[in-house]
């Protein structure tokens, strides 16, 4: 029978089907961050269950750790107890921890990719709903709650019944300065945030083939905000050209066997979805969200519709917004580039490239965040960090940061940042924070001019979109 | 995880709806490292006034009521996914929720932390927290094996619904890590059985 990409990695997983149950699914690799671990750990502790199989767990502090002086004591005591407590655990336990310090540290989301342990064909679960972002790589990941996380620690498998498929295709050419970024916020703003409920996602044709793998993870990243469990990419050339040669991958003999197999991954020609929806690119425009769900965007040049209903009210109300009018020319202070969404190298690249000899405005206050330890080097080796600090942007440490303001990067109260993170939810960057996604490209330009401004107008000299 | 085959109790009524987790656990208790302890911030800001004394009016506070069940209003548990809410509740010393409606990630965060969500009609509810608000001593039975609920000394009974894999669970005293751990030799087999 014709398979899917999904199936075809979900099926060499289970290892057994309760009788009018679920099934048993086994996952490959377990990320584990100081948040939603800690009563896992005790739960197994308690019952005197030993970890099944732990060098299959990868741990990482990052979702209330500091940005600035990550060297001293943390401030904030809660926090504090929560990365002492994962050091604690993984120590105790003997899962490898690449916390606070260590050159490896950083976003869970963009740590693992990076480190080559993501790799095809795998299950992966985090106790984090972005662990989606691993699907560019033909992977099934998702985030899990802290009851599934003991699960994993005691078993290496979960109980799930199998989710439905859904394919999103996308074709044609993209326009200058329509980042992947800009793609997914289109597919959400089309879709709406439920319409991948019960759903794992794939996303097919030619604007995902020719995206980079940075890219991919950005789109599969925010598969969960239109409410799919996952999102996948097949894997391709390029992927295994990512992969290779990266700490963990495999090496050799080994690794071309294992391209042999993510070869016989993709969807089969005539496997069937149970729902399929398709978009042209060349209706893409660099977007931006204007409401308190990522389903609320626009392209850059519209102007936010109007509609009678309670809660698109309350939202518009929360965001200071009117009903009709356009983004263009708002006053912004704040920008935050970073988030496992948009913090990897290319998103540096690209946000430099723009910057370059350009000064950030002076109301502004811009803030980038580098994933992890490895692109905050790499920013630093390639010269990007003296762009970004010759135009007056503050430069940070790795971490989840001002994407939901666990730590001290907080947005203050009723101000608008423009942020290239995954939710603009009420609160989500600080009390009363008003958050607009868009892609680093409009961050950037934003920072510059200190308002929203349409970048498709100025970027033909750019190189890299 | 205790077995659960019968429970005799008497119940507890809330007669609100759309009960949501952030009123049974309010996010700013979400910083713990542990699961125990949260049942004493469960309802926080409904059993505590603002000057933090009790707030006599609230049935949990109300020495007339006691009970291991809780007996609640349309559409339990809608919000966030966060397990705390079950956690809350089992610490507190509930085993048994009942309401017209149960939000679905609630419904199964409750059953894999032992809290069992019986679903009956809007009639059945209301006839319940009618009963138990007169008599205050009302006995519920609640059956699981034969997947019934009784108002003790009356004819009022009515069957509910639950997943067959999730009753054996329930029953057995089983949870889903003790039914992965009973499952390991498989997992083991599996293991050793793949090429990639
Ligand atoms: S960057 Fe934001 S979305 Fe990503 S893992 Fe951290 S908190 Fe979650």
């Amino acid at each position: 029978m014709s398979k899917t990409l999904f199936d075809k990695v979900w099926d060499s997983h289970v290892v057994d089907e309760v009788k009018d149950g679920p099934q048993i699914l086994y996952i490959d690799k377990h990320l584990i961050h100081e948040v939603t671990s800690p009563q896992a750990f005790a739960e197994l502790e308690e019952r005197n269950i030993p970890l099944f199989r732990k060098d299959q767990i990868v741990a990482t502090a990052d979702h209330n750790v500091p940005t600035k002086d990550q060297h001293l004591p943390i401030q904030d005591l809660l926090s504090k107890k929560q990365v002492e407590m994962l050091t604690e655990n993984c120590k105790k336990h003997d899962v490898t921890l690449y916390g606070l310090g260590h050159p490896y540290q950083g976003i869970v989301h963009v740590m693992a990719p990076e480190l080559g342990i993501t790799q095809p064909g795998m299950t992966m679960v985090c106790g984090d709903s972005h662990t989606s972002t691993h699907g560019a790589f033909g992977t099934i990941a998702f985030g899990i709650g802290t009851s599934q996380v003991a699960q994993v620690f005691a078993s290496q498998c979960l109980l799930l019944s199998k989710p439905k498929s859904m394919r999103i295709s996308v074709n044609g050419k993209l326009k200058k300065g329509v980042l992947p970024k800009d793609v997914i916020l289109y597919i959400i703003a089309k879709l709406g945030t439920n319409s991948g409920t019960g759903y794992f996602a794939e996303y097919a044709g030619d604007v995902f083939e020719n995206m980079s793998m940075e890219g991919r993870m950005t789109v599969c990243n925010m598969s969960i905000e239109m409410g799919a469990r996952g999102g996948m990419i097949a894997p391709d050339e390029t992927t295994f050209e990512y992969v290779k040669g990266r700490e963990f991958a495999p090496k050799g003999a080994e690794f071309e066997k294992k391209i042999a197999y993510w070869k016989t991954l993709p969807t089969d020609a005539d496997a069937v979805f149970d729902k399929e929806y398709s978009f042209d690119a060349e209706d893409i425009e660099p977007m931006v969200t204007y409401g308190t769900n990522p389903g609320m965007g626009i392209k850059i040049s519209e102007n936010i519709p109007s509609k009678d209903d309670v809660s698109f009210e309350k939202s518009l109300e929360y965001m200071g917004f009117q009903k009709g009018e356009k983004l263009l020319g708002k006053t912004i202070n704040y920008v935050f580039i970073g988030s496992c969404t948009n913090s990897r190298i290319e998103d540096f690249r690209i946000a430099a490239d723009y910057i370059k000899g350009k000064q950030k405005a002076a109301n502004v206050n811009a803030l980038i965040v580098p994933g992890s330890q490895q692109v905050a080097k790499q920013i630093k080796e390639e010269g990007i960090q003296d762009i970004f600090e010759a135009a007056g942007f503050e430069i940070r440490q790795s971490g989840c940061s001002a994407c939901l303001g666990m730590n001290e990067d907080k947005i203050p109260a009723g101000e608008y940042c423009v942020s290239t993170s995954n939710r603009n939810f009420e609160g989500r960057q600080g009390q009363g924070a008003r958050t607009i996604l868009a892609s680093p490209l409009v961050a950037a330009a934003t920072a510059i001019s200190g308002k929203i401004v349409d970048v498709s107008e100025e970027i033909e000299e750019l190189e890299l979109v | 995880m205790e077995k659960f085959v019968t429970l005799t109790s008497r119940a507890i009524p809330l007669s609100i709806e759309n009960i949501d987790t952030d009123q049974i656990i309010p996010a700013r208790f979400l910083k713990a490292t542990s699961k125990a302890g949260f049942g004493e911030n469960l309802f926080r800001d409904w059993r505590f006034n603002k000057d933090g004394s009790e707030n006599k009016d609230f049935a949990l506070n109300q020495d007339i009521y006691e009970g291991k069940i809780l007996v609640a209003g349309d559409n339990f548990g809608c919000g966030s996914s966060r397990e705390h809410a079950a956690w809350a509740l089992t610490d507190y010393g509930f085993k048994v929720i009942v309401s017209s409606y149960f939000a679905d990630i609630f419904k199964g965060n409750a059953l894999n932390n032992g809290l069992l969500p019986i679903q009956v009609s809007p009639e059945t509810l209301k006839k319940l927290l009618k009963t138990i608000k007169k008599d205050p001593e009302t006995e519920l039975v609640i059956n699981l094996e034969k997947q019934y609920l009784t108002i003790e000394g009356t004819d009022v009974k009515e069957s509910f619904e639950i997943d067959a894999y999730k009753k054996m669970c329930m029953m057995n005293g089983y949870d889903d890590i003790d039914f992965l751990v009973s499952n390991k030799d498989k997992i083991e087999a599996f293991e050793a059985s793949r090429t990639f």
